[in-house]
């Protein structure tokens, strides 16, 4: 590669750290204080440096689609981070055919999002910090996936952790949100331990960290042979790493408190990039995570357990913005299942469509609360679809395509996740009725929130009714470019079997991941249970239609599922409350912990190790009574008790000079 | 201008012509003395600079020797040299020293203030010394040098409790100091015994020094010499670290100690016991510091995961500050006692790293101290809107605390944990939740003064960082960030002596 390109990693990773230090050092300097850059200057910047990165992804991009080479990629050599004693970590940037598409979708829906939180944030306090914040997310994004090696991946997703943690306590000054935040990172940092742990074990095992050289050692049969025995428990601690960035059980509990930041940012960090971190290091290291079958079966059962779990408790939320956090737990739960059946390749094109459709239905949430004078809650609204016609329409794409409605982007995706966990050798048969039921969960749920919402009864306060307007076009404008592709997105992944009938249109996906992830056969009849693949897709569809359908008519004129349903109201009550998860943390996590400190400082400190020393010390006191001298405070004392000091230094020092 | 031979001896000993320049100050020029305590930090810093620049980082042996014969009868001499491990301490004792003074200069007066400018004077002098120090006897006087100005400023200038504390400072360290003492004499009698037949405490001629050491049984470990040697080193050491259960003298003495004196212990004077550790405990007598190093990387586990929760529970910020030093030097021991390459080498980071943060942090404390003259962390809250500078500064020392990477404290944590996870995968899984752990008590402690709701009216007038204040936060931002991205500029003139320093134990350990 020429050095033209080979520089552009670091420029695509630099351009939004230099908007950082604009907004958060430069223009503070320049007006003299925080707080003072107005939302269209601080916004500009921002926008400009992030889409600055997506044009020169765009470059990067079409570098390595004409690329000849089997599996072509950009790398920028920075210098050395660490070396020392055997741990050689270069600061290396590299964009191959998997990170380029990760480029792609953080710098692209990045731009959408930053233009978008222009106007949204148009009218708050301190939107320079906020646009700094969002550009330094977008730089600790762009290094985890650029990142070739793992301290890097790290520093990325820890740095993005960091982020999320500024952006959802954005405004700071209500206990309840700097809590949320405070949640995301001590959550997330339960989920690092794992991950560090991983990286331990992998060097232990292999002697490095570098990405390139831990997948292409992969390929040498002795050297599986030989971390054999480890390899479960490696891939075991990386994903704890991943249940906790990617918010998955039993670390799911910070993303949905997580809402309480800037809609956008939810869009952006929780739905779009930093949650899919986890599926992304699964699929970087796919090789490794082949190894452990074992492993893998852990992985498809938490995250189908997961995707499961968190639809359930998405259809009984009253509020918009908890509907889709719990929405997106449960699909990043059936990313795990495609990892975890050894559809790494499918992982990511779901995360691909997921990252369309998903910051698309936040941003329209976004746009609905905006319009509804910051409520939140579903069951004060509904019938604004006559109010905000652009934000109905592109929210019913996105709805469309994440209950995988044919021909939705999210219907190809979902439905090859589907099929792969019986049609793959690592499929797991009943995981296979557990996704099909969450994919119905699914598409229930997002009918009634698109029913509450849009749909029905208008029950907003006169207030709010008042003030109803539709979203600016620099809000809108993002909406549609999002809708466009949730809704055409899919076709970059067409299964082979419609493929033949659209003229043999390829799965350009599978295609041009395959050099980096590779996909196993898949047969066109399952083999865990016999089904054909046709039927897979005609089946989920017909389900996917009809419990949309159910969502949107039966949610018209009710607010609850149990309304609809006598009997069902205790079961109703334990979704309400999240099956109590927080509640149990609490009982059995906060609480304990905070005992033990309790004990720590005030019992064992105080009374045990302090009260040995005292005792002692008691026994000397007499000894040390001489140092009453202190207290009296009399200056000739202390003059005397200098003068010796100092004769004695200068004694000393004549001594050492001559 | 400064001829190389004594550019170390001119380290240690400009503090203490300073100080005499101090007392000799007439009356009136008496306000002056801060700006005097300035300019000589900063003529240390200079010289720390050029030291840096002549430092030649491919040799491990030590350099810019200085040799002045003391008392040659009894083997003693005046014996300075720098090589890579005193390097990075030096370098944080010149760099630290005008930022404490810098940022802790208090709004009001202060009493006596002669003799307290003299004193942080003389306590640079000790620290240099002890960093610099390559006879034994030497390091010893420089150990104690320390000692007494740390104890008057405690002493004189403490808070409410300060005699309690300054005494329970003081036996501690003595009965450290004393038993050390011991084994100084008695290494420098059984040098006698080489050939040469001269007595000495240069480390060059106490490192060749061979005591027997039979680890086969309990028994015979408590009849080698080497056990009882390394011991009486290890707890003058380990006190001042602090390790666990020898720690209860620092949280007293940080919470009553003026501020600067808070700011010179965490930042330097915790890091003369790891270097103890370092340059003599565990070279010297390396079969019985192996022998005994699980204990000691326990005691360090315990150490970060008690200190952690110590922290966890405390309202006053000072002291929750000193729980969470407690804590992140039990990485040292853990790093060090580890006996792998990279361990090592990031235990030598660390002590630099921590020097920065905690330092930093005690920094901030003292900026809320002077402003509100309290130190309970339910008084504060929301203040982040009224001192963003100041909330800009702590959010800076609250991630390099919690080794958030591409700050100076992922660069220590990171190797010691990985390199001690190679030999001690259960130890290190443990000390890896004080990664959890001291996210929970920074971000706490962080929440409770700068989040949230405002909790008192008064707040509104606070005044955000001065000029100087803001100085000297930028000066540490530098190094958080210079190190945690460019690790090997700051560090990698240590490489070589920390290469065969490493190789040099690791061999002895496997070769008595």
């Amino acid at each position: 590669m020429d050095t033209m390109y080979s520089s552009l990693p670091l420029l695509i990773l630099l351009s939004p750290l230099v908007g950082f230090f604009i907004n958060a050092v430069v223009m503070p300097l320049k007006y003299k204080g925080f707080a003072k850059t107005s939302a269209d200057t601080a916004g500009g910047i921002a926008t400009f440096f992030i889409g600055l990165s997506f044009i020169m992804a765009l470059m990067v991009f079409a570098k390595l689609m004409g690329s000849n080479s089997q599996n072509p990629s950009v790398m920028t050599y920075c210098y050395e981070w660490f070396n020392f004693g055997g741990l050689n970590i270069p600061f290396e940037l590299r964009i191959d055919k998997l990170s380029g598409l990760l480029v792609m979708i953080i710098t692209g829906i990045g731009t959408l999002i930053h233009l978008y939180s222009i106007s949204y944030m148009h009218d708050e306090e301190c939107v320079g910090r906020y646009f700094s914040y969002l550009n330094l997310f977008c730089f600790n994004m762009l290094l985890l996936v650029m990142g070739n090696n793992l301290p890097l991946l790290f520093f990325g997703w820890e740095g993005v952790g960091l982020c999320s943690y500024l952006l959802i306590g954005f405004w700071y000054t209500e206990t309840e949100k700097a809590n949320a935040g405070k949640k995301a990172f001590i959550v997330n940092r339960i989920g690092d331990l794992g991950f560090l742990i991983g990286m331990f074990l992998l060097f232990r095992e292999l002697g490095t960290l570098s990405l390139t050289e831990i997948n292409s050692m992969l390929h040498d049969s002795t050297v599986v042979a030989r971390i054999a025995p480890s390899v479960t428990m490696i891939c075991l601690s990386l994903f704890v790493g991943a249940t906790g960035k990617s918010a998955q059980l039993p670390l799911y509990v910070w993303l949905p408190d997580a809402m309480s930041g800037p809609t956008p940012v939810s869009a952006l960090i929780h739905a779009a990039t930093m949650v899919t971190a986890g599926v992304y290091m699964i699929a970087r290291l796919n090789p490794l995570f082949e190894l452990s079958p074992l492993a893998l079966s852990v992985i498809a059962h938490t995250g189908a357990l997961t995707a499961l779990f968190a639809g359930t408790i998405a259809i009984a939320q009253t509020d918009i913005k908890k509907v889709l956090a719990y929405s997106t737990v449960s699909q990043l739960g059936f990313m795990f299942l495609a990892c975890g059946v050894g559809a790494y390749q499918t992982a990511v094109f779901h995360l691909m469509t997921h990252a369309f459709f998903k910051a698309l239905l936040f941003l329209g949430s976004g746009s609905v609360i905006h319009a509804c004078s910051g409520e939140q809650d579903m069951t004060k609204m509904g019938g604004l679809k006559k109010y905000l016609p652009h934000t109905h329409f592109t929210m019913l794409i996105g709805s469309l395509a994440i209950s995988g409605i044919p021909f939705f982007s999210g219907f190809f995706s979902k439905d090859e996740i589907l099929y792969s966990s019986i049609a793959l050798p690592h499929g797991i048969s009943y995981l296979f009725i557990v996704g099909v039921l969450t994919a119905a969960l699914t598409a229930f749920y997002t009918g009634r929130m698109m029913s509450l919402t849009f749909y029905g009864n208008e029950r907003m306060s006169h207030d709010v009714k008042h003030h109803l307007h539709e979203s600016p076009a620099l809000m809108t404008f993002p909406l549609y470019v999002l809708a466009t592709l949730a809704a055409l997105g899919g076709f970059l992944g067409v299964p082979h079997l419609m493929g033949d009938y659209l003229g043999h249109m390829p799965h350009f996906l599978s295609q041009w991941l395959e050099a980096v992830v590779p996909a196993h056969h898949l047969p066109l009849v399952g083999i865990k249970i016999p089904l054909h693949e046709g039927v897979v897709m005609v089946g989920s569809s017909v389900i996917a239609i009809l419990f949309y359908w159910a969502g949107v008519t039966l949610f018209k004129r009710v607010l609850f599922v149990k309304d609809l349903v006598s009997g069902i109201n205790p079961l109703h009550k334990v979704l309400e409350n999240k099956y109590y998860v927080d509640e149990l943390y609490g009982k059995i996590i906060v609480e304990p912990l905070r005992k033990i400190s309790a004990f720590s400082a005030d019992v064992l400190d105080k009374v045990f190790v302090d009260g040995a020393v005292n005792g002692l010390g008691r026994g000397v006191r007499r000894v040390g009574s001489g140092l009453r001298i202190l207290q009296t405070g009399d200056l000739q004392t202390y003059g005397l008790m200098m003068l010796g000091g100092v004769l004695v230094i200068i004694f000393f020092i004549f001594k050492v000079l001559v | 201008m400064i001829s190389t031979t004594c550019l170390l001896s001119w380290m240690i000993f400009s503090p203490m012509l300073f100080a005499v320049i101090a007392i000799l100050t007439p009356s009136f020029l008496e306000n002056k003395l801060r700006t005097l305590t300035l300019i000589q930090t900063l003529v240390n810093a200079v010289l720390a600079v050029v030291l840096y620049v002549r430092f030649d980082g491919y040799s491990a042996a030590p350099q810019l020797i200085h040799f002045v014969s003391w008392l040659p009868e009894w083997g003693i001499n005046y014996i300075v040299a720098i090589d890579g491990l005193s390097l990075p301490l030096v370098m944080l004792t010149a760099f630290v020293s005008p930022i404490a003074i810098l940022a802790t200069w208090p709004h009001g007066e202060l009493k006596k203030e002669k003799f307290f400018v003299s004193l942080i004077m003389a306590l640079q002098t000790g620290m240099y010394g002890t960093f610099l120090a390559h006879d034994l006897f030497l390091f010893y006087f420089f150990w104690e040098v320390v000692l007494i100005p740390m104890f008057f400023m405690i002493g004189i200038w403490g808070g409410k409790d300060r005699i309690y504390a300054t005494i329970k400072f003081f036996i501690y360290t003595m009965v450290g100091s004393l038993l050390m003492l011991v084994a100084i004499f008695w290494l420098i009698h059984e040098s006698t015994h080489l050939p040469g037949a001269n007595p000495s405490a240069s480390f060059e001629v106490l490192g060749q020094l061979k005591f027997a050491f039979d680890g086969s049984s309990l028994k015979t470990v408590f009849s080698s010499p080497q056990t009882y040697l390394f011991l009486a080193f290890a707890l003058a050491f380990v006190i001042k670290v602090p390790m666990v259960p020898f720690h209860t003298w620092l949280p007293d003495a940080h919470v009553q100690a003026p501020t600067v004196g808070s700011v010179f212990l965490a930042a330097v004077l915790l890091k003369l016991g790891t270097y103890g550790l370092m340059r003599i405990a565990i070279p010297f007598f390396p079969q019985a510091a192996f022998y005994f190093s699980e204990m000691f990387i326990l005691l360090g586990v315990i150490g970060i995961i008690y200190g952690a929760f110590c922290a966890l529970n405390q309202t006053d910020f000072k002291k929750l500050v000193a729980y969470s030093s407690v804590s992140h030097m039990g990485y040292i021991v853990v790093g060090l006692f580890s006996f792998q390459k990279i361990a090592i080498a990031g235990s030598l980071y660390q002590m630099v790293n921590h020097g920065i943060s905690a330092g930093g942090l005690f920094m901030i404390v003292g900026f809320l101290y002077e402003r509100l003259h309290t130190r309970n962390l339910q008084e504060f809250g929301g203040l982040a809107k009224v001192v963003p500078m100041m909330a800009i500064a702590f959010m800076i020392m609250t991630l390099s605390s919690v080794a958030l990477p591409g700050s100076n404290g992922f660069v220590g944590e990171f190797p010691i944990l990985l390199g001690a996870f190679q030999v001690h995968p259960i130890y290190v899984l443990f000390a890896g939740t004080g990664v959890i752990l001291g996210a929970i008590y920074a971000l706490k402690a962080y929440q409770m003064v700068m989040l949230g709701p405002k909790t008192r009216n008064d707040l509104d007038h606070l005044h955000d960082l001065n000029a100087r204040e803001i100085t000297a936060m930028i000066v540490l931002t530098v190094f958080v960030f210079g190190i945690g991205f460019f690790p090997k500029t700051f560090f990698g003139k240590s490489d070589a002596t920390l290469d065969s320093y490493a190789n040099q134990v690791i061999y002895k350990v496997g070769h008595p």
